[in-house]
């Protein structure tokens, strides 16, 4: 099977600071592709390559087999790569409809009298919050009602609705409590069942275990291993990562300083 | 549309507050000719000629900017109608034509400053505003050695675009006219367009409107032409209707369109408010402004009202958007 989206051999320099060395990393349909690393360990860089933000220094990005160079976001959407940001997923004073459909309002009529079709919009909203589970009485209430889990799931549903065959989420859990990160680690399962290829971004290893089929494993730059899931254990992916070398000194430290502390007392 | 909609919409409390006021002035001075027709079509018309700006004003407020040269580009359309006709004895359609193009082309200037420098657009705006009010008495100073042009009855009775922007068909004035229609067409622009979600959306958070592909240049740009094209023809209106132009014309409209859109439930931060909300707070202005007059009550006491029912719109407002923030499911 052909992969969705692959990088191979990517680099990115950042002045004297190279942010990728050599990364190579496939997506395939109806697969969840964890991407974990540490803070600085390279994630972002890779996802702004994948998602059109800028090229990489050296190495090929492919869309279905093919190579491509976007020029901009758009170019990287118009391929059906749709990239969901923490921050940037929806605008809490709009109502649910208006930010679904943002920059991509159906419209009705024609020529000058060319208006956004608020019918049709509400009912595609409708069908779609239903379809994620989220119940709302009135799809015109704002996005600042609806909780952060609901509005990362409703920010996804958007993206795939609108023909994401890659979807990109880069840490939609991490600002999330435990019910509502399920909210969308639960949505995340439904899209990789529709045959979306996820890409996500998380240094929660919990939360990639629940759901990814891959791990690729990325620090300081550089590629420590992609990882299937009946080939490791969590426990081992937790040790990989940066993340839990950096908490097994933190453990041996706090050990240390309560040591100390008893002494003094 | 159920209840709970209405309730969280943002005209809502300059809709209680217009309410509030009438019966207040009806009580008062209903029987000293504030109920009377006159009295009527008298704030009206000072309604309408704020609620002109009011209508663009909030458009732009809604998509997070401000323009201060509102009321500097009311004296400046006056002049570039009115020294081409009077002075150099252009046709009516040609200077009329210059001030919305004047119009037009600062508005563009106002926006690409704030597109491309990122500053805020009260500061550049600010800077229009003297600029613009200055540039406006130097060069009617400079061209008719004084800073008022008078006398165009002679020249715009009888021109046949003289009825688009003066007199009162069926009996009000011009002006109310071209405020009803003005208020009606951006409020379909608001919230029955793709770019008037794109507005919306602008205000809200320009990154993420960005990157779901709104062109926020283009969006702002757009309406700084806008709320500039609004006060030219307010000073069109203006012109035709007193036959003269004058270089101060349209001091302080600026703020007080400002305060109309936040009375109408306009967040001063934009991403959330109406149209409508900023016609109810010209319409209320204008109320207070003539009211006080029926009353009796010295109208130096104006202001203050003006102040006192600003802060009371901005509090009642606030508490409303937060309620509907919290709105149950």
């Amino acid at each position: 099977m052909t992969p969705l989206l692959e990088a191979r051999n990517v680099s990115k320099r950042f002045g004297p600071v190279v942010a990728l060395k050599n990364v190579s990393m496939r997506v395939y349909a109806g697969e969840v592709h964890c991407l974990l690393g540490d803070n600085g360990a390279g994630k972002s860089t890779l996802i702004k390559i994948f998602s059109g933000v800028f090229p990489p220094d050296e190495g090929t990005l492919l869309v279905d087999g093919a190579p491509v160079r976007f020029q901009s976001p758009k170019d990287a959407m118009d391929r059906g790569i749709a990239t969901v940001y923490q921050d940037l997923a929806m605008i809490p004073l709009m109502s649910i409809v208006r930010n679904f459909f943002l920059g991509r309002e159906p419209t009705t009529g024609w020529g000058p009298f060319r208006r956004f079709d608020l019918k049709k919009a509400e009912k595609i909203a409708a069908e779609e919050l239903e379809k994620i589970g989220i119940h709302v009485r009135d799809v015109h209430q704002a996005v600042g009602t609806l909780s952060g889990g609901e509005r990362q799931s409703v920010a996804i549903a958007r993206a795939v609705h609108f023909g994401a065959r890659v979807l990109i989420l880069d840490e939609p859990t991490s600002a999330l409590g435990v019910k509502e990160a399920a909210v969308v680690l639960r949505y995340i399962v439904e899209a990789k069942s529709r045959g979306v290829g996820v890409v996500f971004i998380t240094h929660n290893v919990h939360h990639a275990w629940a759901v990814g089929d891959v791990f690729t494993l990325l620090n300081r730059g550089e590629q420590v291993g992609t990882f299937r899931r009946e080939e490791t254990t969590r426990e081992e992916v937790l040790q990989m990562m940066a993340g839990g070398e950096a908490l097994e000194r933190l453990e041996v430290e706090l050990a240390e300083f309560a040591r100390q502390e008893r002494r003094t007392r | 549309m159920n209840v709970r909609r209405l309730l969280a919409r943002p005209e809502l409390g300059s809709l209680a507050g217009v309410l509030l006021v009438f019966g207040f002035f009806a009580f008062v001075a209903g029987d000293r000719g504030f109920l009377s027709a006159r009295g009527t079509l008298n704030y009206l018309e000072v309604a309408a000629q704020l609620g002109l700006l009011a209508a663009t004003v909030s458009l732009l407020m809604i998509a997070g900017e401000f323009d201060l040269s509102v009321g500097s580009m009311i004296g400046a359309a006056g002049m570039a109608l009115a020294i081409p006709v009077a002075i150099w004895g252009w046709p009516m359609w040609a200077g009329i034509g210059l001030a919305f193009l004047v119009a037009a082309a600062f508005g563009a200037l106002n926006g690409y400053l704030v597109v491309r420098t990122g500053l805020p657009s009260f500061i550049v705006t600010l800077a229009s505003l003297f600029i613009l009010r200055g540039a406006t008495l130097g060069f009617t100073r400079w061209i008719t050695s004084r800073t008022r042009v008078s006398g165009l009855h002679e020249f715009t009775t009888g021109d046949p675009l003289a009825p688009f922007f003066s007199g009162d068909p069926l009996g009000i004035p011009i002006s109310v006219w071209w405020w009803v229609a003005l208020t009606l067409f951006a409020s379909y622009l608001l919230f029955r367009t793709p770019f008037g979600n794109w507005i919306f959306g602008v205000g809200g958070d320009p990154k993420a409107a960005h990157a779901v592909g709104v062109p926020v240049a283009r969006v702002k740009i757009t309406l700084f032409i806008a709320t500039a094209m609004s006060a030219a023809l307010l000073a069109v209106i203006q012109v035709l209707d007193t036959g003269s132009a004058d270089v101060l014309r349209g001091e302080l409209k600026e703020l007080e369109a400002i305060a109309a859109a936040v009375i109408g439930g306009n967040l001063l931060t934009g991403g959330y408010g109406s149209v409508v909300g900023g016609a109810l707070g010209a319409l209320l202005l204008g109320m207070v402004k003539q009211g006080i007059f029926f009353t009796g009550i010295n109208t130096d006491w104006f202001k203050v009202f003006l102040g006192t029912l600003l802060l009371a719109a901005v509090l009642l407002n606030n508490y409303l958007r937060k309620k509907a923030l919290e709105a149950p499911r």
